[in-house]
């Protein structure tokens, strides 16, 4: 579904992304651990191109996103992006949040999206949030928002840049029980977490980026009893 | 105590010339109206400009696009000329200059000439609100599928507009008080209605101290309104 190749980022002399090889299949769950400032996230802010690569190709689809001639809009349609520091619209409300995108890029009549909105709403229990403004909800409310707001343009993938990073630790759990739903019904996920245990437990696949390359890979068993690199264990030492 | 009751009522009689005989009441009523609708229509074609060209350059500093980063120092340009140089002298110019023609009318000219000097200072406002606005939302809006400028107006201008509404009343106040200097292209505004008649009454203070009570109250109102505005729009921000 995703395939990058050669993948590199950098900014002004400093490298980032030395070159990254991936191939994320439909319905995986990929979840990128590693340390900070490794290039983690810039990996997954690339691929819906919140990031231009530097150098590279990254395939979406059957589709080269990187080529300047395919609208990058509309396959970030298919793509959604959930952010550690939410990035709700302040100005709008809960409901206006999630029906924006669907109503304004014409993939839904306004009547249409605020179902879906209501019924994404019922599903994670704050239907009664729909009229309310984001800074009236909790850190773990907004976050599951931010998803459902996501979910509300229907994407094939979602893209979840350390989701949990800004909560409070017992909003944590709300979140990431969420997430588990989502991975459950099959939906394609790249997620780049500090969340060991929800990597066990979910990814399919888990990354070790360290250092602009992906030093190991490999199902999540084998990745956190058996690491191999020198640097992912003292890594795993050090969180686990 | 008699030459104090003489002075107030020669006051009283100053006043009374300046405003009852001849209806010159409706000079300042007429003058009022002009005063009015000038700044009304500056301040639209202020607005229109300042966000236009605000975005612009927003747009002119992000992009590797040419012809954009060229519009984006055009509108630069239009901003130092427009601030760099004093309002009359600009309505002056354009008065002169560019509406050359027999039938110009004054008003219009005017209301142009405020308009553009107006959106100068608006875009920097404007300017300065866009870029207080949190970087997450630009990536927020552009992740769900959002174009530049979709972003831009569904998500990035309403927040800006909320918070440089403060600097942006005080740019409209300052505007209708600026519109008095129309009255050098012979536009009978209030204050030029005020000095017409002072020059009939041959006493100038009366009228000019009715024309400033009255650009005052116009200032003192509207200041009130876009309070009443600002918190309106605050209704987000509650907890």
């Amino acid at each position: 579904m995703i395939v990058t190749k050669q993948l590199k980022k950098a900014f002004g002399n400093h490298e980032v992304l030395k070159g990254i090889d991936q191939h994320i299949k439909q319905g995986e769950k990929v979840v990128v651990i590693g340390p900070s400032g490794s290039g983690k996230s810039t990996f997954l802010r690339c691929l819906n191109l919140l990031e231009e690569p530097t150098g590279g190709e990254i395939w979406f689809e059957g589709v080269n996103i990187t080529d300047q001639h395919n609208d990058i809009n509309k396959m970030r349609q298919k793509m959604g992006m959930v952010f550690q520091q939410f990035n709700l619209f302040p100005h709008l409300s809960v409901l206006e949040n999630i029906t924006l995108a669907p109503i304004k890029l014409k993939k839904n009549t306004r009547e249409a999206a605020n179902e879906r909105a209501m019924e994404l709403l019922r599903r994670i229990g704050l239907e009664e949030k729909a009229t309310a403004f984001p800074n009236q909800l909790s850190g773990g409310q907004k976050q599951r928002i931010a998803i459902v707001r996501a979910l509300a343009m229907d994407p094939d993938v979602m893209l979840f840049d350390e989701p949990t990073s800004a909560l409070d630790p017992e909003m944590v759990g709300e979140v990431l029980e969420l997430m588990r739903e989502l991975a459950n019904e099959g939906m394609t996920m790249v997620v780049v977490t500090h969340e060991m245990g929800f990597a066990r437990e979910v990814a399919n696949r888990v990354l070790f980026i360290d250092d602009g390359i992906v030093k190991e890979e490999n199902e999540p068993s084998d990745f956190f009893s058996h690491p191999k690199d020198p640097r992912l264990q003292e890594f795993l030492s050090k969180v686990l | 105590m008699n030459t104090i009751l003489e002075k107030l009522q020669n006051i009283y009689d100053s006043f009374y010339n300046a405003i009852v005989p001849e209806q010159r009441y409706l000079a300042y009523i007429n003058g009022l109206k002009i005063t009015l609708i000038i700044s009304l229509f500056a301040v639209l074609l202020g607005v229109v400009i300042g966000v236009i060209v605000a975005v612009i350059k927003v747009c002119g500093a992000h992009t590797k696009v040419l012809i954009v980063r060229l519009l984006g120092k055009l509108c630069d340009l239009y901003i130092t000329v427009i601030r760099g140089t004093p309002l009359m002298v600009q309505l002056l110019i354009i008065y002169n200059l560019i509406f050359t023609s027999r039938d110009t009318n004054p008003i219009l000219v005017g209301t142009v000439c405020f308009g553009i000097n107006s959106g100068a200072y608006v875009a920097e406002i404007v300017r300065a609100g866009i870029n207080a606005v949190d970087s997450g939302q630009m990536e927020a809006g552009r992740s769900l599928g959002f174009n530049w400028l979709q972003t831009m107006w569904y998500i990035i201008l309403p927040q800006a507009i909320k918070n440089i509404l403060p600097a942006l009343g005080n740019e409209f106040i300052v505007l209708v008080k600026e519109t008095s200097v129309a009255s050098v292209i012979a536009v009978n505004d209030l204050t030029k209605n005020a000095q017409y008649i002072g020059s009939r009454t041959w006493d100038l203070i009366p009228p000019l101290l009715i024309a400033a009570a009255i650009y005052l109250v116009i200032v003192v109102v509207l200041g009130r309104l876009l309070n009443i505005l600002e918190r309106r729009l605050a209704k987000g921000d509650r907890h």
